[in-house]
């Protein structure tokens, strides 16, 4: 069996170790794992950011990639884009216009100006199947569940097509089942890093977490099965450190190292980094029509972002409970250069925390920037104000 | 005497009445603001004309607003008010002169506009959920998203009886019935539906002429200049939709345009090249944007602007006024849709634009301001250049931001433009000697 992982390297290591070869994986632009998958046979959705029901693409066999960026140069990928767009449009397409990855389906969404131009720029380039999965910015119709139940159907459609077979209602449970545990251990992890946050820095929960966008699923839980224990049974002493919230990184994703400075001054108890892989708050019910629980689940259930609009999720509001909920003292406020919906909530964050008189640290990053010097400093000098305040 | 007189009458009378009408339409905003009567605030991508007026709302629409304080020259002040106030350098700068108008009370160079009582918007362009988010956190009024759901991808789109298409309908009827009894409690008024099919009956009329106008230049030489003259078309055709006034304004403006066809009347005297234009115009530098091509005997017979700015009446959808609550779902979600495709999708409409304008040459002009409009130009230029012969210029400034305007570098370009058009034009003039 031990062949057929598509992520073997951690496996009988010790903790630093597993963590370690966790780091490489992520910062990795051949994505080893996606390769290994379809070595074996396998087939890839791609689904750019930021909450895609994988469970669905699960279901049928395939590997569902969760399309993110990456630490390369955009060469090719630059010529089909303007100026003044984000570094993660080009960078993800960059990935699969330089082979580093292969696709069988590529799925965007309408969560900003510019991510639903993907469908478009995509299909001109490739001739697998390229679309736009709508997910429902009125969430606060009574209409949207059964709508996007409709919706879903559709995507499931067309991902048979692809996979060359029927998903039947007890796959979609079995993946959803998958799923479950698997929101389940990353519960956990988020735990871990509100109450004891000196076991797991905040680079570590990071790359935890993110590897669940490259292997399946059924890998990641054998992964955090074998890892959330030991973490807990970590020998590491706490610190003098404030406890911050991180937001921002809710599509575009700040470089490992940037995380890792922010960790060396704070302890981040809560983020909204990969808030897809984490949007769904629950488990989704397993009785019943599997699709429009999956629908369900993702208005009823689920996280926040700057992209979902949603009368009863105020953002500013979502933020101050993330860091009432964690018991944080501060909050840092960033947006990934050039993207609009960060951009514009940075507005609302930083006047309702403001109101609020919660001290807060704001910054603009993109992820293949490679100097933090002056961040540091700066994110120093904030920590130092309120340690001595 | 007699043509010359009709001449006289007819030819510009679109421009002129384009203008008396806008006029017009701001002195009433600018009396309902000093009556502090409400109004409603919508985009043109989906306005919900057609509803909101059954309720007696003033329509405000921000994204022409903003716009004016570019062409007036003053977008600037509003600009740099807004980023003072936190807004970013790098988000959408009509939302940001409007955020500064807000903060001044709805001033702007026109006049007065009403604070919102409410907002009613599309998700054909994501910037407009956050901007009536921005309204919500200002004056906590209500706000009502309408989400219409777009193609999945580049020619797949559903029709009436397929599943999908008719999933995608249910979601858009269900929001209006859902919207309806919320706008009868903000303004107080019974919903009526046979008001609501009295004014869809005069958006009828504009859709069928908007698309009848815009068939008009095909001919050659061109009757209208799709930049500048289509610039005041879509002000009337959406700040007047659903209104008796816009839909003969819309009558007329057929009339112009068929009579300058059949007499010969071009927009230029001497047209050179017909060219189209892909993106948001450069409204900082509105004019001489437009002369840097007229000057060569440039003309812009058609562009995506004035389809997905038309919230797609390019389509000419007509409503069934005898089931006007599904009709009003049909027609927006079909039409929204080609709003969005123009712009997401639009390789294959522009492919065929080129082909029935017989046009020479494509402008693509993406913008910083814009994402939904600009982030697919590139791509979708390198394919129509692989798909046709035609020669095409890609010049990026801004729609608000005049410190990302170079006139001259635009210049430069527009320049090299037609003299490589000049060639290609001699090189068929021998080929085919």
């Amino acid at each position: 069996m031990t062949e057929q992982y598509v992520f073997p390297e951690w496996r009988g290591q010790p903790l630093e170790e597993v963590l370690y070869h966790c780091r490489e994986l992520i910062e990795d632009p051949d994505f080893p794992t996606v390769r290994r998958w379809r070595e074996n046979g396998g087939k890839v959705v791609g689904h750019f950011q930021v909450y895609f029901p994988e469970e669905i693409a699960h279901a049928a066999g395939m590997l569902p990639l969760k399309l993110r960026g990456a630490p390369v140069e955009p060469l090719k990928a630059d010529s089909h884009f303007g100026s003044y767009l984000c570094s993660i449009l080009k960078t993800s397409l960059e990935l699969v216009l330089s082979e580093r990855v292969e696709l069988d389906m590529f799925v965007t969404h309408p969560i900003c100006d510019a991510a639903r131009n993907l469908a478009g720029i995509w299909g001109r380039n490739f001739s697998y199947p390229c679309q736009i999965l709508y997910l429902p910015q009125n969430a606060n119709s009574s209409h949207a569940a059964h709508y996007l139940h409709g919706e879903y159907e559709r995507l499931k459609r067309s991902i048979e097509e692809i996979a060359g077979n029927p998903v039947s209602e007890d796959d979609l449970r079995s993946a959803i089942g998958v799923f479950n545990e698997n929101r389940a251990l990353l519960r956990e992890l988020y735990a871990i890093k509100q109450e004891t946050p000196w076991l797991v820095s905040a680079d570590e929960a990071y790359s935890l977490t993110c590897v669940g966008g490259m292997i399946p699923r059924e890998e990641h839980n054998e992964l955090l099965r074998t890892v959330l224990p030991l973490i807990k049974d970590r020998s590491v002493k706490q610190q003098d450190k404030i406890r911050v919230v991180f937001e921002g990184g809710f599509c575009e994703q700040p470089p490992l190292d940037l995380i890792r400075t922010i960790g060396r001054s704070c302890y981040v108890v809560d983020d909204d980094l990969l808030i897809g892989l984490r949007w769904i708050l629950e488990d989704v019910t397993l009785d019943g029509d599997p699709l429009s629980n999956l629908a369900e689940a993702y208005i009823e259930r689920s996280s926040y972002s700057p992209v979902q609009h949603d009368l009863r999720k105020p953002k500013e509001n979502m933020l101050l409970q993330r860091i009432q909920g964690a018991g944080a003292q501060a909050a840092i406020v960033t947006a990934a250069k050039m993207c609009e919906p960060g951009l514009e909530e940075q507005v609302a964050y930083t006047r309702s925390l403001d109101k609020e008189g919660i001290p807060y640290f704001v910054s603009e990053f993109e992820e293949n920037m490679s100097s933090f010097d002056h961040l540091e400093i700066q994110l120093e000098t904030f920590v130092e104000n309120l340690l001595f305040d | 005497m007699a043509e010359t007189s009709s001449a006289e009458t007819i030819v510009g009378r679109g421009n002129k009445d384009g203008a008396r009408l806008f006029r017009e339409w701001f002195k009433e905003l600018t009396t309902a603001a000093g009556e502090e009567r409400g109004g409603a605030y919508v985009f043109v991508m989906g306005s919900f004309c057609e509803l909101l007026r059954v309720f007696d709302f003033p329509v405000v629409f921000p994204e022409i607003n903003s716009l004016q304080t570019a062409v007036r020259r003053v977008a600037h002040e509003y600009l740099n008010e807004a980023e003072d106030y936190g807004y970013s350098p790098d988000i959408c700068g009509y939302v940001k002169a409007d955020v500064a108008t807000q903060l001044r009370g709805g001033e702007l160079p026109m006049g007065r506009i009403p604070k919102p009582a409410l907002a009613v918007y599309t998700n054909a362009c994501n910037t407009y959920i956050k901007w009536a988010e921005i309204w919500e956190r200002m004056y906590d009024v209500p706000t009502f998203a309408l989400d219409v759901p777009g193609s999945r991808a580049a020619g797949a789109q559903t029709w009436p009886g397929d599943p999908d298409f008719e999933n995608d309908r249910r979601y858009v009827e269900a929001q209006i019935r859902e919207l309806i009894p919320s706008l009868e409690k903000v303004s107080g008024v019974k919903f009526d539906i046979d008001r609501l099919r009295e004014v869809m009956g005069h958006a009828n009329t504009m859709s069928r002429c908007w698309k009848k106008v815009l068939e008009t230049n095909q001919n050659r030489p061109s009757v209208f200049s799709a930049l500048s003259d289509g610039t005041i078309f879509l002000g009337v055709a959406n700040g007047f939709r659903g209104l008796e006034a816009g839909a003969t304004y819309f009558e007329e403006l057929v009339e112009e345009m068929e009579y300058k066809a059949a007499n010969g009347i071009g927009t230029l005297t001497d047209e050179q090249y017909r060219l189209l234009f892909v993106g948001v115009p450069c409204y900082p530098i509105f004019r001489r944007f437009n002369e840097l091509f007229t000057e060569w005997g440039g003309t812009f017979v058609n562009s995506t602007y004035l389809w997905f700015a038309s919230g797609g009446s390019n389509l000419g959808f007509e409503y069934d006024l005898d089931n006007p609550i599904e009709s009003l779902a049909h027609g927006v979600l079909v039409s929204v849709r080609d709003a969005m495709d123009s712009m997401f999708f639009q390789s294959d409409i522009l492919a065929n634009m080129v082909d029935t304008f017989a046009a020479d040459g494509v402008v693509y002009h993406p913008i910083k301001s814009c994402r939904t409009v600009s982030t697919g130009l590139a791509d979708s230029r390198r394919r129509l250049m692989e798909d046709e012969d035609v020669a095409s210029l890609f010049i990026e400034s801004d729609m608000m931001d005049k410190r990302v305007v170079s006139e001259a570098q635009l210049k430069n370009r527009v320049d090299a433009f037609f003299e490589g058009l000049a060639t290609r034009k001699q090189h068929a003039a021998l080929n085919q000697s």
